[in-house]
């Protein structure tokens, strides 16, 4: 019995292959624009410019990556990925870092302007960047930080999201062992180093999955304060790739380094996966 | 809720919450307060000096064609992509949903599209419907029909929606795979018992159960279309043609930074502050709510 209900919700047989082949329609589909890009990043340009173009990958792969890589268009796709490595990673461990502490802070103290501090943090909640560009760039104009790795991380570390996450999880840590660690006599921050940390640790690298890729794909900030090519982040330097006017786009070029530009947040979202679902879950709620 | 233990002192925890605080300061309320500020004045063309007019710069804008159109278009524009990135990802959850092996090959692939940036699927869908060297476009010229983006504004609006619909896909996805994963066995398959067949199944027991999650994604999508799509546009579009894809986040920039106009460009920021808090005091309320349904 038991099984044939599981027959009626569960599909088998000719409908099992059914369902297969649809998934296996709707992920061809998906992934259409992926290949065809990569496709183009792997044939010549005047097979791009008479159309159609071909459907399967050709022979110019080293040619047209080692192009993109070490002369691209304006500046070399090797100096782009670099710029992109270190905004993301400052982003991410910047906004970790500041968070734990902040968190910390909140949780286990009880201190003047508490309270404010709190709401002051949850208020950055509600300011995406794209909302004070103008006055968010005279301010880092101000520093003498555009076309810096400070100009580009900072105003966009400043977030209350993982302070949020931290919080919800320091809650959840017993109070048996701040206890326990007051009376051993540990002071705050070894018990915030020795404990605290180590128990975060999931967190931690579910929250540095999420703002990784938060983080290499910016595009609108990098494109206001990187007025100079040699310190373009690759997202917002592809479409610096395209020449203005009438000139024909190098097509191969510009493909592989759109290829180059997702290979890093795609591996680190394939290959932590449970992390990465288990921070967008964290992290929107 | 609160700790019951806690550490003594308070120069310490000052400290820990200080470069929070201080980047809050400097990169957040200092430029929010300076676009508020901005927004009551109008520069003169050099620079030099700006004249105080008040509220001035809202009533040119709500009376203003262009801005009125802006917001229109960004409300057709969020409606689409939350539309198209929704119910095909809806679908897709569904089916693998059924399959008891190799949905999870089915979800590593699918994940995919969501670690490309906006500006990266534009530039990837720029290219197959290029009006030159397009493949998608080619074939429709092939069957007739002759699909030009740079010129046709429904088209262009076609096109930037699909583009930035697709990534999201993806993330829609995983919240319906979830969810439906979580909905109870023992309930599908007493309706099953009674003779309900899967699409009646799935409208009567499924999707109700699923709502919570639905409105949830429904939010986040509009904020998603209002405020990250901004590298789909300026790259395939560049909120044309005749301003035809020019969302409200593309206006402040493109006022803000190519027509120099800060008055208004701080005017804008401040009209979409409003918004982006209504929408942030709706999701929490939602969010209160959705745990006892």
């Amino acid at each position: 019995m038991a099984r044939d209900v599981h027959g009626m919700v569960e599909k088998r047989g000719a409908g099992l292959w059914l369902t297969h082949v649809f998934m296996i329609l709707g992920v061809l589909v998906i992934f259409f624009p992926i290949w065809l890009a990569f496709v183009a990043s792997t044939v010549t340009q005047p097979e791009i410019v008479s159309p159609p173009m071909p459907v399967w990958p050709g022979d110019q792969f080293w040619r047209n990556y080692s192009k993109a890589l070490f002369s691209g268009v304006n500046v070399p796709v090797a100096t782009m990925l670099l710029n992109s490595l270190v905004m993301a990673i400052g982003i991410a461990v910047g906004k970790i870092i500041i968070s734990l502490l902040s968190a910390f802070a909140i949780v286990y103290f009880r201190f003047p302007g508490r309270n404010f501090f709190f709401w002051m943090i949850f208020l950055t909640l509600m300011l995406p960047v794209e909302v004070r560009i103008v006055p968010t760039f005279e301010v880092v104009a101000g520093f003498g930080m555009l076309n810096s790795y400070g100009g580009l991380i900072f105003p966009l570390i400043a977030s209350a999201t993982a302070t949020f996450l931290f919080r919800q999880f320091f809650l959840t840590i017993p109070d048996e062992l701040a206890e326990a660690a007051r009376v051993d006599g540990a002071r705050p921050m070894q018990f915030f180093i020795d404990i605290v940390v180590p128990m975060s640790r999931t967190n931690v690298a579910a929250l540095f999955v999420i703002l990784f890729i938060y983080g290499w794909n910016q595009y609108l900030w990098p494109l206001l304060i990187t007025t100079d090519p040699e310190m373009n982040t690759i997202v917002m330097g592809i479409k610096q790739m395209f020449p203005s006017g009438d000139d024909v786009a190098d097509w191969p070029v510009i493909m592989a380094t759109s290829i180059l530009a997702m290979i890093p947040p795609v591996i680190i979202v394939v290959s932590m996966q449970r992390l990465f679902i288990r921070g967008l879950v964290d992290s929107e709620k | 809720m609160e700790k019951r233990v806690t550490f003594r002192g308070w120069l310490l925890p000052v400290l820990l919450i200080a470069p929070q605080v201080a980047i809050s300061a400097v990169f957040f309320f200092y430029p929010a307060g300076q676009a508020i500020w901005q927004s009551l004045f109008i520069p003169d063309p050099f620079g030099l000096s700006s004249q105080f007019v008040g509220l001035g710069n809202f009533e040119f804008l709500l009376g203003d064609a262009f801005y009125r159109a802006s917001f229109l278009t960004t409300a057709i524009f969020a409606v689409l992509v939350t539309l198209c990135s929704m119910i095909p990802a809806l679908f897709l959850a569904v089916i693998a949903d059924r399959l008891i092996k190799g949905s999870g090959v089915y979800r590593t692939l699918l994940i995919w599209p969501y670690a490309v940036a906006p500006a990266v699927a534009g530039v990837l869908w720029l290219f197959m419907f290029n009006t030159r060297v397009g493949v998608v476009s080619w074939y429709l010229g092939q069957l007739g029909y002759d699909w030009n983006h740079v010129l046709n504004g429904g088209e262009a609006m076609g096109l930037v929606v699909v583009a930035s619909a697709w990534g999201r896909i993806s993330y829609n996805f995983l919240f319906f795979f979830a969810a439906l994963q979580a909905v109870p066995r023992s309930v599908i398959e007493a309706a099953a018992i009674d003779g309900a067949r899967f699409w009646r199944r799935f409208f009567t027991i499924v999707l109700p159960l699923l709502s919570p999650t639905t409105f949830f994604l429904l939010v986040v999508n509009v904020v998603y279309a209002f405020f990250e799509t901004f590298g789909v546009i300026h790259t395939i579009t560049a909120g044309g043609p005749q301003q035809s894809t020019t969302i409200l986040v593309y206006k402040v920039f493109s006022d803000g930074f190519i027509g120099q106009d800060l008055g208004s460009s701080s005017a804008q920021s401040v009209i979409l502050l409003i918004v982006v808090g209504l929408l942030t005091v709706f999701q929490f309320k939602f969010i209160e709510k959705r745990v006892h349904y």
